[in-house]
């Protein structure tokens, strides 16, 4: 395979931004007819490595040839022009246009030189649909989509421009156990049947073992190792990550439970858009338990959050908190009940950006006598050491605890979050979205910081995108699907996979299996 | 009855469509784009002046005509780099444009012609209006012969624009990327285009349209310059945007809708009806059909909510 010359290489490649050096002196060469994976932390430069490629970036030094032609300064159309493709995190579709007129925006075929052919489009949809296996209907608006359909188009898309390379940027992050299978399953097709090269960007490291034949790890904005996939391992692959060893080992399971602390009765929540989102909903979380509740965004998890917090009506059936009900209560009454709250939305309701980090760690008990003589003067030398001993103990990194939180990197935000919720010394813990966008050693220190206040006797609540996360964790495990309890389950007597099933409502899409 | 409901009311009611499907369309235009152009009443009014000045100064109403045009292109692109390259506000450029509309042309009334309050033609300079284009077979089928026959030139040139810009919005490729500039501009931009390219055409198209809808005014509905002609016709034309769906056909429906309620209401006052309550009958109107456009922009929003599960 290294014999033939690389479709895309890089040579010395590095990227400065203003104040970060993105990528460093990275060289690599892609073969054609590959499926490469470019795996890292958050910040490592893969995007930026990619967008390079892809002419949206221009590197400050080094050169990147495709196919054997060096290529400069060029523009994404010029890009697509030498055939490589890339599929965006975000979706570049417009939503109320059809899956044809999305796939051909901007070649749209003509009549008279003047009007638009939809049928011409529809039948080149439907024959590059045929072409690559991947159906889908060309008349259907994009926003009436599923988001693993609405990848298919963008993939469509990139494939009918006669891509022959294919960028992907975190492809699975959105999508269910199911799509992601269908996804790898398109991916072997077009690599085998069409000899398409594939580069796929990624933090999970399953999947590198399930799609890849080379991996890239990067670190730090440079490109630490590349190996053949047949040659690692997941727990290789995550030291190389973090360039030291990490332990995701099996976690202590909890010894055993106690009292009831959160009992959620026949609960209904409705959305923003004042439809029901949480229609029905009972269950209860004990002392000394981690629950999970896994569903795909959107089947009413954050509201049921927002609901058990005290930052959303609720419409019917009541929440229990340490035997009261809540009720009509405001965030802080829920909260003096003995309940804290790790927000899915770091910078929405996690942290006042503006706001310095000694502020954000003493926000809601700043009236107690250790903050504040007399409940009104503020103590700045306590807080202070307060703030200190907080970052020791929470391995906060940060310039120092007077910089605004908003200055801080997303991992060390949401450990001023973990910081202030953990020392709350509550009985119970709402925890939404814990390592949200966090890098992957602050993620083993957050899932530590969780396990020890369950194994104190915290009852905790996890909600998590991240199937992974929950199974690692929980000790029980609720799938949600629109709003309602699809199944309920110990740890460990539920494959990945079903849990899948459950969060899709247990049945089967139709169209996502053609 | 037979004196309010009768062929004039119609006649009426085509007559006051015009202008207001012509500004409609031009801000229809900035709509599909994402940029909405409340500055279209003052734009209209440089057009109605302008019209005039060139009418007069050039001896034509084709001249009077192109200079409108002129001057609504360079309006537009005014618009344009301002909200598009400068980022402002789209809407404090448009009271901007109103206000700046408003005193422009009163100075230039005062120092040009003379006059305050209105200009009509002189001896030396005469306004030479929009012909009437008269065609014998119309006039000799009843109801429909008096009613759309007679009309100045741009108001069969509306009709067609009706048409032409609904062909351009929806079936054409070039329709299709402004409305996808508008929408989702990183998907344009991702298939090669631009989006502030189709933004600055659009502005551009806006301008033309304005100065089409202010020279109808001058010299066609009237053949004269008074001040503050467009009496805010050019929020009228924004209100049957939204409410048309900036759909040409719909627009172009909306406007008849406004054009039927103020002819009525002129009409109502002959009989007696207090001129305070039917002048407010266009406005009242207006209120009712945005209550009705927000909820159903709130229905889809649950429709599709529902869809995707």
């Amino acid at each position: 395979m290294t014999q033939q010359e690389p479709i895309v290489r890089f040579d010395r490649v590095s990227m400065q931004f203003p104040g970060v050096l993105a990528n460093d002196d990275v060289t690599l060469d892609i073969q054609p007819g590959e499926v490469f994976a470019l795996v890292g932390e958050n910040g490592a430069g893969k995007s930026t490595l990619m967008n390079i490629l892809y002419g949206l970036h221009q590197p400050t030094s080094g050169q990147v040839y495709i196919k054997g032609r060096a290529v400069g300064r060029h523009s994404p159309a010029q890009a697509i022009a030498m055939g490589v493709g890339m599929v965006h995190q975000h979706f570049k579709l417009v939503p109320s246009f059809t899956v044809a007129q999305n796939i051909m925006l901007s070649c749209e075929p003509r009549r008279r030189g003047l009007f638009y052919d939809f049928k011409a489009a529809r039948a080149r949809v439907e024959q590059l649909s045929r072409e690559f296996g991947l159906a889908i209907d060309p008349d259907a608006p994009v926003e009436e989509l599923s988001v693993g359909l609405q990848q298919r188009v963008e993939i469509l898309k990139t494939l009918g421009r006669g891509a022959d390379v294919l960028i992907l940027d975190e492809p699975t992050a959105v999508l269910t156990p199911q799509e992601t299978d269908e996804l790898f399953c398109v991916i072997r097709r077009v690599v085998r049947e069409k000899g398409m090269t594939v580069i796929i960007i990624t933090h999970k490291l399953y999947e590198v073992m399930a799609i890849s034949d080379r991996v890239g790890v990067m670190r730090g904005g440079k490109l630490v190792g590349v190996r053949p996939t047949s040659q690692v391992d997941e727990k290789m692959l995550a030291s190389m990550m973090v360039g030291r060893e990490v332990l995701f080992s099996q976690l202590s399971r909890r010894a055993q439970a106690g009292e009831e602390a959160i009992r959620v009765e026949s609960l209904q929540v409705l959305s923003d858009r004042g439809l029901g989102a949480v229609n029905g909903l009972s269950f209860s979380v004990h002392q000394g338990e981690i629950v999970g509740i896994a569903a795909i965004e959107g089947n009413g998890q954050s509201e049921l959050v927002e609901a058990i917090c005290g930052m959303r009506p609720i419409r019917g059936g009541q929440v229990l908190v340490e035997g009261k009900r809540i009720n009509g209560m405001d965030p802080g009454a829920v909260r003096a009940l003995g309940l804290s709250h790790v927000p899915e939305d770091r910078l929405r309701t996690g942290v006042s950006r503006q706001a310095a980090v000694w502020e954000n760690l003493i926000a809601g008990r700043q009236r107690q006598r250790a903050f504040a003589a007399r409940g009104v003067h503020m103590k700045r030398g306590a807080i202070r050491d307060y703030a200190r001993k907080l970052f020791e103990k929470f391995d906060i990194r940060a310039p120092g605890v007077e910089v605004s939180a908003g200055s801080l990197s997303g991992g060390n935000m949401q450990k001023v979050v973990i910081a202030r919720e953990f020392s709350f010394e509550a009985r119970c813990l709402v925890v939404a979205q814990p390592t949200r966008g966090v890098d992957i050693g602050a993620i083993e220190f957050i899932h530590r910081s969780i396990l020890e206040k369950r194994d104190s006797g915290c009852a905790i609540l996890l909600v998590s995108a991240d199937l992974d996360e929950v199974i690692r964790l929980s000790d029980r495990i609720i799938t949600l699907y629109e709003g309602k309890i699809t199944g309920q389950f110990s740890a460990g007597s539920i494959s990945k996979e079903d849990i899948g099933y459950y969060m899709t409502g247990g049945r089967q899409d139709e169209e996502a299996m053609a | 009855m037979s004196d309010i409901f009768n062929i004039g009311l119609l006649q009426n009611t085509l007559r006051t469509t015009t202008p207001v499907v012509l500004a409609a369309l031009g801000i229809m235009m900035t709509d599909h784009v994402g940029i909405m152009n409340i500055g279209m009443d003052g734009m209209m009014l440089c057009g109605a002046f302008f019209a005039v000045l060139g009418s007069c100064f050039l001896g034509s109403w084709g001249m009077g005509l192109l200079t409108a045009l002129a001057v609504g292109l360079v309006l537009g692109l005014f618009f344009g780099v301002l909200v598009i390259k400068f980022k402002s506000d789209e809407f404090i450029i448009g009271v901007a444009l109103n206000i700046f509309a408003g005193g422009l042309t009163v100075f230039l009334l005062r120092t040009i012609f003379g006059v305050a309050g209105a200009f009509s033609g002189s001896q030396e300079l005469p306004i030479y209006g929009l012909p009437r284009l008269n065609w014998p077979w119309l006039d000799s089928i009843p109801l429909i012969g008096p009613l759309l026959g007679g009309n100045t030139l741009l108001v069969y040139a509306s009709w067609a624009l009706v048409a032409l810009c609904y062909l351009f919005i929806y079936k054409t490729p070039m329709g299709f990327w402004m409305r996808a500039a508008g929408e989702h501009p990183e998907s344009l931009r991702a298939a090669g285009i631009s989006p502030e390219k189709m933004k600055y055409l659009a502005s551009l198209l806006c301008g033309l349209f304005s100065g089409l809808a202010g020279a109808h005014l001058s010299l066609g509905y009237l053949t004269m310059f008074t001040e503050n002609m467009s009496a805010s016709r050019g929020f009228i034309a924004v209100a049957c945007c939204i409410f048309g769906r900036s759909n040409p056909p719909k627009i172009f429906l909306a406007a008849l809708l406004f054009g039927f309620i103020d002819a009525l209401g002129l009409r109502l006052q002959s009989v007696g009806i207090s001129s305070n309550l039917t002048s407010m009958a266009p406005y009242v109107v207006t209120v009712v059909m945005m209550v009705w456009v927000v909820r159903r922009a709130e229905h889809k929003k649950q429709k599709l909510a529902l869809l995707r599960g």
